[in-house]
This record gives C-alpha cells, sequence and structure tokens, in this order.
C-alpha cells in the first residue's frame, strides 16, 4: 500500500488544487468476496471524470459507497478535504453528492415535475404540507430548458415517456439538488444513438453550471468524448489515472484489463 | 445534388389542437372515466327501466346511509392499495373497534351513558382500529410480511379478540342517544352519517391530491426504490397508511354501532371483499401507484345501486354479486393491459 503522502504526491495528472471529493483506501467486502479492496478515487471541481473498469472490478459498489448506498468497511471519504461519514444517501446529498441510477430511480406514475422534487417538494400552504404544484411545474421547464431537455409534457406520467426522456428527467433531478458532484451510472446504457448523444450533452452542460460529474462507464469511445479524466478500477482497486486527451482506447483497455502495471502496486 | 436548406424541426406539442389532444387523451385513459361511465349507464338503465321509483330521494339516502361505512373504510383502502398492499382486515377491525368502544359502554352507563361517554366510547373505538392498524403496518414494513398475509394474520386476530371479549354473542348496550343522534339523526334533513362519511371522503380526498403524504403513498406504491433514494422514509410511511386504514375501520365501527344499535360481530365477513371492489372498480391499480378518491365514491356506490336497480325491477337481486364480480375482473384485466402497454413503451 501507498502512505497517504505518497498517495497526495501522485495526484492527478495534469489537474492542479484541492480535490473536491476523495476516497482513500476503501474496502467493502461482501462475504468473501473482496469488492473493493483499498480502492481510492478522486473527484476536482468543474470537471467530468469517467470511472471506468470491467465488468466486476467494483464500479457499482464503489458507486453506491460514494453516494452513501452503503457502507464501507474500511478507509476514508474526504469533502473538500474534511473527512465526512456518509450513512445513507441523505448525508451524501447533504454534502452535494447526487446520484443518477442506472435503473432509474423515478416513479413512473407521478409527472417529471413531481419526480424532480420528489422527497424535496415545494409548499402552497407548508404548515399543512399542501403541494404547490404549480411552482414545481414552472421551475422544473427552467430546470429542462437549462440542460437543452425537451418533454412534451411536464404534467404527464414519467412513465409514458421515452427511455432518454426518462433518463434526461433523472439527471435534471439530480443537476436540479446537486451542489458539488453528480454520479452517473451508465446513463447511456439503454439508449439509442440520437438520445446517447443528448445526455452527454447534458453532461456537458452540467459541468457548465459548476458541477464536477462522475461517469460511471465502459464505453470507452463516449468516455474519450466527454470526460476530462479517467480513473480504472480494476479488481476493487484504482489503477491508473489519465488525462482524457493524453490516452487512448488501447491504453484504456490494458488499464482495465491488467496488460498494464497497476498503479498503486508499484510501490 | 443541391443543398437545400430543411427547416428546422419544430415540435407541435405547444399547439394548442395538440393540447387539447393530450386532455382528451388523458380523460380518456383516466380509470374514474370509465367507472363514472359505467355508474351513469346504470342509473340510465334503471331509471327508464322503473321510472319514478329508481333514485327516489329516499332511495339515495337508503343507499348512502348503508354504503356510509363501507365509503368510509373504503378510503382507508384506496391508501393501502396506492402503495401497492392491500388491507383484508377491515370489516373485521370494524367490529374488533365496535366490540372495545361498546365493552366501554357497557361498563360506564349501558344504554343510558351521556354524551361524555359516547365522545370517549368512540374515541376507544378509533384509537382501537388505528393501533390495529399500525400493528399490520409494523408487520408489513418493518417484518417485510406481504400484505396479504400481515393482514390475513390481522383479520384473524381481530376476530378471535372480539370473541374473546364478547364471548361470541352482540353486547346489548349501546348507548340509545349514540343510535338517535348519529345513527339516525339528521342535519339540514342529511343524516349524520351520510354528512359524516362525505365529509370524511371530501378530507382524505384533499390529503391524497394535495398534500406530501398523498404525493408519497403514490411514490411508495409507484417505485419504493425510487422513494427510498429520494429520502423518504418509506416503512414509516407504510406504517401511517395502515394506521390509516385502521383508523378508518375503526371509524366504521362506531358508525356502525350507532346505525345498527349492536356490535354485530358476525355480520362483516365480507366487508374486505366489498371494499376492495369498490376501490378497484374506482381505478385504483392493485399494482401500486394509482387511484383516487373520486373513483373510489363511485366505486362504492355502483354495486349498491345494482342492487337497489335489481330489486326495483324485480330481478333476483343475487345477480348483483354476479355481476360485480364480473366487472371487477374485467377492471383489473384492463388494468393489466394498461400497463403492459405502457411497458412497452
Amino acid at each position: 500500500m501507498t502512505s497517504p503522502a505518497a498517495e497526495a504526491a501522485a495526484a492527478g495528472p495534469g489537474k492542479s488544487g484541492a480535490a473536491l471529493l476523495e476516497a482513500r483506501g476503501i474496502v467493502k467486502r461482501y462475504g468473501h468476496v473482496q469488492a473493493l479492496d483499498g480502492a481510492s478515487f478522486t473527484v476536482y471541481p468543474g470537471e467530468v471524470v469517467a470511472l471506468i473498469g470491467d465488468n466486476g472490478a467494483g464500479k457499482s459498489t464503489f458507486t453506491k459507497v460514494l453516494s452513501g448506498v452503503i457502507r464501507p468497511d474500511g478507509g476514508q471519504i474526504l469533502v473538500n478535504g474534511e473527512q465526512v461519514q456518509l450513512s445513507g444517501p441523505v448525508d451524501a446529498r447533504k454534502h452535494g453528492i447526487e446520484t443518477v441510477y442506472q435503473d432509474l430511480a423515478l416513479a413512473p406514475d407521478l409527472d417529471a415535475a413531481a419526480n424532480l422534487y420528489l422527497g424535496r417538494e415545494l409548499y402552497l400552504i407548508p404548515a399543512l404540507k399542501v403541494l404547490n404544484r404549480k411552482e414545481m411545474r414552472r421551475r422544473a421547464v427552467t430546470a429542462f430548458a437549462q440542460l437543452g431537455i425537451q418533454l412534451p409534457d411536464v404534467a404527464a406520467p414519467v412513465g409514458a415517456l421515452s427511455g432518454g426522456q426518462r433518463q434526461s428527467v433523472a439527471v435534471a433531478r439530480a443537476v436540479a439538488f446537486a451542489s458539488k458532484v453528480i454520479f452517473m451510472d451508465e446513463p447511456t446504457a439503454a439508449l439509442g444513438v440520437v438520445q446517447r448523444e443528448r445526455v452527454l450533452d447534458t453532461i456537458r452542460r452540467v459541468r457548465e453550471q459548476g458541477i464536477s460529474v462522475v461517469l460511471i462507464s465502459h464505453n470507452m469511445p463516449e468516455v474519450l468524448a466527454v470526460a476530462d479524466r479517467v480513473e480504472v478500477l480494476r479488481m476493487g482497486r484504482r489503477v491508473a489515472r489519465y488525462r482524457a486527451s493524453d490516452t487512448s482506447i488501447e491504453e484504456l483497455v490494458g488499464a482495465m484489463t491488467g496488460a498494464l502495471a497497476a498503479e498503486d502496486d508499484a510501490a | 445534388m443541391t443543398t437545400q436548406q430543411t427547416p428546422p424541426v419544430v415540435p407541435d406539442e405547444q399547439t394548442a389542437p395538440a393540447t387539447a389532444r393530450r386532455i382528451l387523451t388523458r380523460f380518456v385513459t383516466a380509470n374514474e372515466t370509465w367507472t363514472l361511465a359505467a355508474l351513469a349507464i346504470l342509473m340510465i338503465y334503471f331509471t327508464s327501466a322503473a321510472p319514478g321509483k329508481f333514485l327516489t330521494l329516499s332511495d339515495l339516502s337508503l343507499i348512502s346511509q348503508g354504503a356510509a361505512p363501507f365509503l368510509v373504510m373504503a378510503i382507508g383502502q384506496t391508501f393501502v392499495i396506492i402503495t401497492a398492499g392491500i388491507d383484508l382486515s377491515v370489516g373485521f377491525v370494524l367490529v374488533l373497534s365496535g366490540v372495545v368502544a361498546g365493552e366501554y359502554f357497557q361498563h360506564n352507563g349501558g344504554t343510558n351513558a351521556g354524551v361524555g361517554v359516547i365522545w370517549v366510547g368512540a374515541l376507544i373505538g378509533l384509537a382501537t382500529g388505528a393501533a390495529w392498524g399500525v400493528m399490520q403496518g409494523v408487520l408489513v414494513a418493518k417484518l417485510k410480511i406481504p400484505p396479504l398475509i400481515a393482514t390475513l394474520a390481522g383479520l384473524g386476530g381481530a376476530q378471535g379478540l372480539s370473541y374473546l371479549i364478547t364471548g361470541g354473542s352482540d353486547l346489548p348496550t349501546v348507548p340509545k342517544r349514540l343510535v338517535s343522534s348519529i345513527g339516525q339523526g339528521t342535519a339540514f334533513g342529511v343524516q349524520w352519517l351520510i354528512i359524516g362519511s362525505f365529509l370524511t371522503t371530501l378530507l382524505f380526498g384533499l390529503i391524497l391530491a394535495y398534500t406530501r403524504f398523498g404525493e408519497y403513498t403514490y411514490a411508495i406504491g409507484s417505485n419504493p426504490e425510487a422513494a427510498t433514494r429520494a429520502g423518504i422514509r418509506v416503512d414509516r410511511h407504510l406504517i401511517k397508511v395502515y394506521a390509516l386504514s385502521g383508523l378508518m375501520a375503526g371509524l366504521a365501527g362506531i358508525m356502525n354501532l350507532a346505525y345498527f344499535g349492536t356490535t354485530s360481530i358476525s355480520g362483516h365477513p365480507l366487508d374486505n371483499l366489498t371494499v376492495i371492489t369498490a376501490v378497484v372498480l374506482g381505478g385504483a391499480s392493485l399494482f401500486g401507484g394509482r387511484g383516487s378518491i373520486m373513483g373510489t365514491l363511485i366505486g362504492v356506490f355502483i354495486p349498491q345501486m345494482l342492487l337497489t336497480g335489481l330489486i326495483i325491477t324485480k330481478v333476483n337481486q343475487y345477480w348483483d354479486y354476479i355481476i360485480t364480480g364480473a366487472v371487477l375482473a374485467a377492471a383489473v384485466y384492463l388494468d393489466q393491459f394498461r400497463r403492459r402497454l405502457r411497458e412497452r413503451v
């Protein structure tokens, strides 16, 4: 294992300044399965960073740890350099971290505006918890417009929308409430070509708003098209970090599959 | 080949005819629309089949009075079904609440009990129902027992407890003032039972449609995982919803006590089916996420209208069960069909 000091010295290539979100030596076991074996990860302000890895590398587990859904067995999580405990998604949210899940955590029977504000409703009469639907819809239209998202009808149940539109709603939901970082777990996995482009465009717009995006993906061309940096996870550990402009698909695949030497094993 | 400038594709969604079409589509696909249409057809049919006899004022008030306890229980059941749950215990919790209240009356003045005792007894009955609901809610939300089984267990428990308390025979001591006021009394010519049940309907209709409580009920039924991730305390909300259903059964128990003047311990074995039928006819989906109090209100009255109509037109009234059963099956089939259609998108 590298010492924390050595870790810091080996800070992300090309990126200067303090990390926004940092994970150090995260360990997570499921029975005999070592899902995360001292995994580290860094997010800097205002960047799109891709977290890539082969199936079973621990991407999903890592995402869940960093978004507070599951608690790690060991390691540290730092937000703006201060160590934090994420004991639930609500905790992560308090630190400005939002997640867009692969399986689209939306309520299909509620409309887009209601989904956007689920858990954080606006009220007409706060004392009686009477909802202000009109205001939520009005703001939803603005929020969607800012991300270049077009919905036929914000008052229609989300279940009636197309896959891409639903993904857009999920992204918008995260953007509306994230102040620092958004995790997107395979946001384009279920989408067609045109819709995929739209989501990538949305990711760029999110970055323009000053929010960092962590893109979890194993679509290499997509990663290189949208990410500023790439961190590679293999067998539960971070094995490499690249600037997207300095690397290639071959290099990324090499790091993912272990053809290249692992960064954290070097010491 | 000449390159021609293609005009920008403008989504025509915002145009007026499209909006009208969308509203029309939503109206036609709303479950309540079909339920209301069924009710209207029934009313027109029986009115023309027996002119001047069907739907007289006394008919309407009799139907509404008889339906009042069902309506109240169906309101609680609507919330439960929207969360993708079910509450089989309602008729038995009704009895238990009436029995517990009746027991209190028996020891505090019996049939001559005063207003104070009646109020306390009624509150005890309501609390009994609510407590039973909380218990079932804990089974469902905390112990993850499927609602069908949790409330079936609750049903058995409520029935057993009612029989243990009464020794198996009805308590004869319902205060006369309760019967004469709530049970038979009127205000502005309308029975208190009807006023009470409709005010309750209005209140919970507003809560379901316009408040956070209602929104979370739909969200949980629609996708519990999404609700959890949105920070909603799903387990606590479910307990509240089952408590509400229990509370409504308790209220129905007091209404029942006031209307019939007896605990009628063996008189409600099929209330749960009546109530669930009403809610499903009203457009609620057993898969959760859909339903409304307006729909349930209509759903409660369809079987009652049918029954009254059959009696007046001198058709064997037992057709009521068969027709209601067929309509119920059709309603659930349509719901599944619509769900499949949506998932294909």
